[in-house]
């Protein structure tokens, strides 16, 4: 799933300080199952800003609202009657909610409540941690199902570097040496000899590098 | 120079001889005397010269400009090169930049991360890494072709070296990535700086019993403490060093004015000691900072003078 984190009050605070009227719009997916900015989320940042109006003596109405999803038109519609009602409008969702939130309401102000930070897991309640950079051209069939792309610090197909010390990495001691995982998994395996085929040049056209991707389904299409 | 050799240091190796390499690192400035004058100190007890390229991520005089330099004074560089700062694009038109002073070795790196130098800030792009770079400026050397197939006029005709650090984590594929890097087409490695002897022995066996020693020449990297201080901080700081504890003690049991010339004997002992592994074709001599001790390490250790090839 998408992770996130709540951006600063302060921040968010800069943002709408000049708001008499704001929504404040959570997503259910991803960014409630990492606590970022699901309905629980809505109501502590909505209560954290109006004790701040209200301790600057402004009367300001803030109103609570989580769809089911901010990035499918369907549930964005939900908010149709009411999002020119706001002075500006801020999204809980991950950076793909809002600026679909923005695409849709074209002449509302629209801003983050969090920093959209990587796809991940988790590892434990309050611990996420990255595994996919979506680079479109899955390599996991080689890597022992352990990407060095997310997961090495300088994505090193042919790791791992000199800097690996005791299953972690040099750039930080807590963070596993994707390649030491790799080399366990793969002598987990009985595959270690894999370890020997060298990776080829990867082909990033797939990546951020070939610039906005898409994904287009005929088969789907109405 | 024969037919197959590209450069000194390769032919050195290829007739046999214990070759020695020590390196420059570049200012933090555009003064070209600096680097200059490291060279001059060295020049006559090495066969090349390495140029780092911005090492530790701390940005510096470029390693390409600085090789002209030594190339100017009739000093033979290895130009160092990581992948951490270009894509294939800059990698390849360096590439062609450095063949073009017809600098004849280069060394494929992947560079330390840039968050321990002074632009953590910054991005890394390692579009390709560092056997894919080995692979690279061979096929454009061999085949005379680009990545994107198309033909090289006036192919680059370097000496491709890489480095391996045999004391890194996890050690059972040590020799395995050293074999990966052999088959990628590297012709020489530089390894990290070895002061537990042991276990570089252990490696370099390892290396025989696959027969890689007789693909790829193995230079040994020595470095010689300055200080018991010093020694301390590359046992604990630096990623990757295993410095041995009995190491560390015979550099603080020595009083301080004598620590540097103890540092010296260490490093010469161990060269002693290294010339006697299988394996081991020569030696990679970086004396950081201290460029000015490389000649009384060459001679103690009994490698001056260097063979003259013409």
């Amino acid at each position: 799933m998408i992770i996130a984190e709540k951006k600063p009050i302060e921040e968010i605070i800069g943002y709408v300080d000049d708001c008499g009227k704001l929504l404040i719009l959570g997503c259910n997916e991803c960014v409630t199952v990492c606590e970022a900015g699901g309905k629980k989320e809505v109501g502590i940042l909505a209560s954290a800003l109006r004790m701040y109006f209200l301790n600057q003596g402004r009367e300001v109405k803030i109103d609570e609202i989580t769809l089911e999803r901010q990035c499918d038109h369907e549930y964005l519609e939900e908010i149709r009657d009411v999002a020119d009602q706001y002075d500006a409008i801020v999204s809980l969702a991950c950076g793909v909610g809002v600026q679909f939130v923005a695409e849709k309401y074209h002449s509302q102000r629209v801003y983050p409540g969090v920093n959209t930070c990587f796809l991940g897991a988790t590892e434990e309640r309050g611990r996420w941690s990255e595994r996919c950079q979506a680079c479109g051209t899955c390599i996991l069939a080689y890597t022992g199902g352990i990407c060095p792309i997310a997961r090495c610090a300088k994505r090193l197909l042919n790791g791992p570097c000199g800097g690996s010390s005791n299953g972690k990495c040099e750039v930080n001691p807590e963070l596993d040496c994707a390649w030491q995982l790799i080399i366990d998994r793969l002598k987990a395996l009985g595959r270690l000899e894999d370890y020997e085929k060298l990776l080829e040049i990867k082909d990033w056209s797939t990546d951020r590098a070939g610039g906005p991707r898409k994904v287009v389904r005929e088969d789907l299409q109405i | 120079m024969s037919d197959t050799a590209r450069s000194k240091l390769q032919r050195i190796l290829s007739e046999g001889h214990l070759a020695v390499t020590s390196e420059c690192g570049p200012p933090r400035g555009s003064d070209p005397e600096a680097i200059k004058e490291k060279a001059e100190m060295i020049k006559d007890y090495v066969d090349a010269v390495n140029v780092t390229d911005n090492q530790t991520s701390v940005t510096r005089l470029c390693s390409m400009a600085a090789c002209i330099h030594l190339k100017l004074m009739g000093v033979e560089p290895v130009l160092q090169m990581v992948t951490r700062d270009r894509n294939r694009i800059a990698i390849q038109s360096d590439i062609l930049g450095a063949a073009s002073f017809d600098i004849p070795n280069m060394l494929c790196l992947s560079g330390d991360h840039q968050s321990f130098g002074d632009c953590p800030q910054g991005q890394n792009v390692h579009d390709i890494d560092s056997m894919q770079l080995v692979q690279t400026v061979r096929m454009m050397r061999d085949e005379g072709k680009f990545l994107g197939g198309a033909e090289i006029k006036r192919p680059p005709n370097m000496f491709v070296g890489a480095a391996a650090n045999p004391f890194a984590d996890p050690f059972e594929i040590r020799v395995p990535r050293l074999a990966k890097k052999v088959a990628a087409g590297t012709e020489f490695i530089q390894t990290q700086c070895i002061y537990n002897l042991d276990k570089f022995e252990e490696w370099m066996k390892g290396v025989c019993d696959r027969g890689l020693h007789e693909k790829v020449h193995i230079l040994a990297g020595v470095t010689p403490f300055k200080s018991a201080g010093m020694a301390k901080f590359m046992k604990k700081r630096v990623p990757g060093m295993d410095v041995p504890d009995e190491v560390v003690k015979r550099m603080s049991d020595t009083p301080k004015e004598k620590q540097p010339e103890e540092g010296i004997n260490i490093c010469v002992e161990s060269i002693e000691r290294l010339k006697s592994v299988e394996g081991v074709h020569g030696f990679h001599i970086m004396a950081i900072e201290w460029e000015g001790k490389v000649p009384e390490i060459v001679e103690r250790a009994g490698l001056y003078p260097r063979p003259k090839i013409d």
